[in-house]
């Protein structure tokens, strides 16, 4: 974060990302917010890259852009009368105090945290040190999200089994 | 034997390089050849595409039109060579139509969306020795991310139409493209494991030092990308998401002018895309056995990727259209299964070749037998346990005839 096109970057990103964040709560049809969304997490992903973390901001591509945001757009489209849109509800004042302690919360923390800023060079190879401390020294963390994915898999293929289906066959 | 020489054209980099320094004599701030090398390469890959979509639209059209027993378009310039140009000027000119009901945003960045994806893919792609824009750590990864982007842009397209033809066009891609992208990234994985990085100037440069094509000891996943490609690419005989004669146009149906143009021309980029990846990670890339020393690296790699690419013409003139249970079935049932005990294999015959330490002129050539071996086996065997090549087929009579049970009487002439 010292050289002159970094910080131009960054700031063009944190715009992009913070500004289509604000048009995801803004507006009113949710198909708009979702694209909105797809925007905001773009810019995150920029924001990767511009820390040197492009494994990351590759996987946050293809799996917030490519994959979120169509269950997203799924679950919009399966939802009854989801083309209402954000009507405005009887929440809106706590909703808005709710969220305002919270960012107020994240400010006071970033502003107020002694941050500890690492002075090793940046990775050389970023994926292969990532698959190595995933396989090596975090194998039973990873393979725990793996088998939980695995049953997430079996149970929803289970709730959308018909009742009775094991009979007919 | 590549002279570091300006004039030797085989491989840009060297003109570029030299006009660099140049700059940087002159004093020129850090930035400026950072910027200057990215706008020219920027600028040439933009020509190359335009150029090579404008020759590939004639070219398949004429094909297509020989395969099919027709002429194609014949009038325009000698030999019809001037029609993607004057096709391309209707476009332009065309008044580009809003359909009232149609969410405007959204029906405006739906060919932007489709467009800027496709494009940005050619920025990892290493069109020759030291020829590409961004060489990407993760480049593979890279790749694939930007591919799945299409889903959304497709989406945004088809449902701002409010159109109920462009809406179905539209669902119909995204469980599509969802159910290939499996396959597809699983067929990656096959030369990423073999290779152990994801760079695709590493795997270019794996290939040439180990002197074989990955498509050698991958057929299983050259087979299965080619296939998962042409979904991605939304080409025949993949075509539901505009299938003409079910629902118009698909997608795309309210599109007409340039906005269309978008869509049409991010077709074929997607096709160029795909086969750029078929060459890079299956094919050696820019490198022939030693002819690159003679001839520019960037010839070899547009001659193999031109190549490949008209396999998917071939494809589209000989075979039909496929319906979408069908296809997800083939995905699902077919191809998943299939991909995961290739990559299965892979990673097993690269711990063996690491752990017995075997030699590469050992190791390589029976891995390639014993993995084409696997390949037929797995294609023809996993069909017979599916029951799609039953022992009882009756050739020469139509899958539907008998299906139906049609009555065929004795002694009558054999369809």
């Amino acid at each position: 974060m010292d050289d002159t096109g970094t910080v131009v970057a960054f700031w063009m990103l944190a715009v992009i990302t913070v500004g289509s964040a604000l048009g995801t709560a803004a507006v009113r049809n949710l198909i708009h917010a979702v694209v909105f969304l797809v925007i905001s997490f773009t810019g995150v992903a920029g924001l990767y890259i511009t820390l040197s973390a492009d494994f990351l901001a590759v996987t946050q591509v293809l799996i917030y852009v490519g994959a979120i945001s169509i269950l997203v757009l799924f679950a919009i489209m399966l939802t009854p009368r989801g083309d209402r849109g954000n009507q405005e509800g009887f929440l809106r004042l706590p909703a808005v105090l709710l969220s305002g302690l919270l960012a107020a919360t994240m400010i006071f923390v970033a502003l107020d945290t002694d941050w500890n800023i690492s002075d090793r060079a940046g990775f050389e190879d970023t994926a292969t040190d990532i698959g190595e401390a995933l396989l090596d020294k975090f194998v039973l963390p990873f393979e725990i999200a793996s088998v939980l994915l695995l049953v997430a898999m079996l149970g929803a293929i289970v709730l959308v089994r018909p009742e009775g289906a094991v009979e007919e066959e | 034997m590549i002279l570091a020489k300006w004039y030797d054209f085989r491989t840009i980099a060297n003109p570029v390089g030299e006009l660099l320094d140049q700059l940087r004599d002159w004093g020129a701030p850090d930035w400026v050849p950072y910027v200057v090398s990215s706008v020219i390469a920027i600028v040439a890959i933009l020509l190359w595409v335009i150029l090579s979509v404008l020759a590939f639209i004639w070219i398949e059209r004429r094909v297509v039109g020989l395969m099919q027993n027709r002429i194609g378009p014949n009038r325009v310039g000698p030999f019809g060579m001037l029609q993607p140009v004057a096709d391309a000027l209707k476009l332009l000119l065309k008044e580009p139509i809003t359909p009232r009901a149609a969410d405007k945003l959204i029906f405006l960045a739906g060919p932007i969306a489709i467009f800027i994806p496709t494009i940005v893919v050619f920025a990892a792609i290493p069109f020759g020795e030291r020829m590409a824009l961004a060489d990407l750590n993760v480049g593979v990864l890279f790749l694939i991310a930007i591919g799945s982007i299409n889903t959304l842009a497709v989406f945004m397209a088809g449902w701002s139409s409010n159109n109920k033809y462009a809406l179905m066009g539209a669902m119909r891609t995204i469980a599509m493209l969802i159910s290939y992208e499996i396959v597809q990234v699983l067929a990656l994985l096959g030369p990423v494991l073999f290779v152990g990085s994801m760079n695709l100037g590493q795997i270019v440069g794996w290939q040439d030092e180990f002197n074989t094509w990955i498509l050698f000891i991958q057929p299983l996943g050259l087979l299965f990308y080619i296939i998962a490609g042409a979904v991605e690419m939304n080409r025949s005989p993949m075509d539901i998401a505009e299938a003409e004669s079910e629902i118009v146009a698909g997608y795309h149906t309210e599109y007409g002018g340039i906005k269309f143009g978008f869509f049409y021309q991010a077709e074929y980029l997607a096709g160029f895309a795909i086969a750029a990846i078929v060459v890079n990670l299956y094919l050696g890339g820019w490198t022939l056995w030693g002819l690159e020393e003679w001839v520019p690296s960037w010839l070899i790699f547009f001659a193999k990727l031109y190549g490949f690419f008209f396999l998917y013409i071939w494809m589209r003139g000989t075979l039909p259209r496929l319906r979408i249970d069908q296809l997800m079935t083939f995905a699902w049932k077919y191809l998943l299964p299939l991909a995961l005990l290739n990559i299965l294999v892979a990673g097993g015959e690269v711990l063996l070749w690491r752990e017995a330490e075997l030699s590469r002129n050992v190791a390589l050539p029976t891995f390639a037998v014993v993995n084409f071996a696997i390949a037929g086996i797995a294609v023809v065997g996993w069909a017979r346990v599916l029951g799609h090549a039953r022992k009882d087929h009756r050739g020469g009579r139509a899958t539907l005839t008998q299906e139906v049970g049609a009555v065929f009487y004795e002694g009558a002439a054999n369809p």
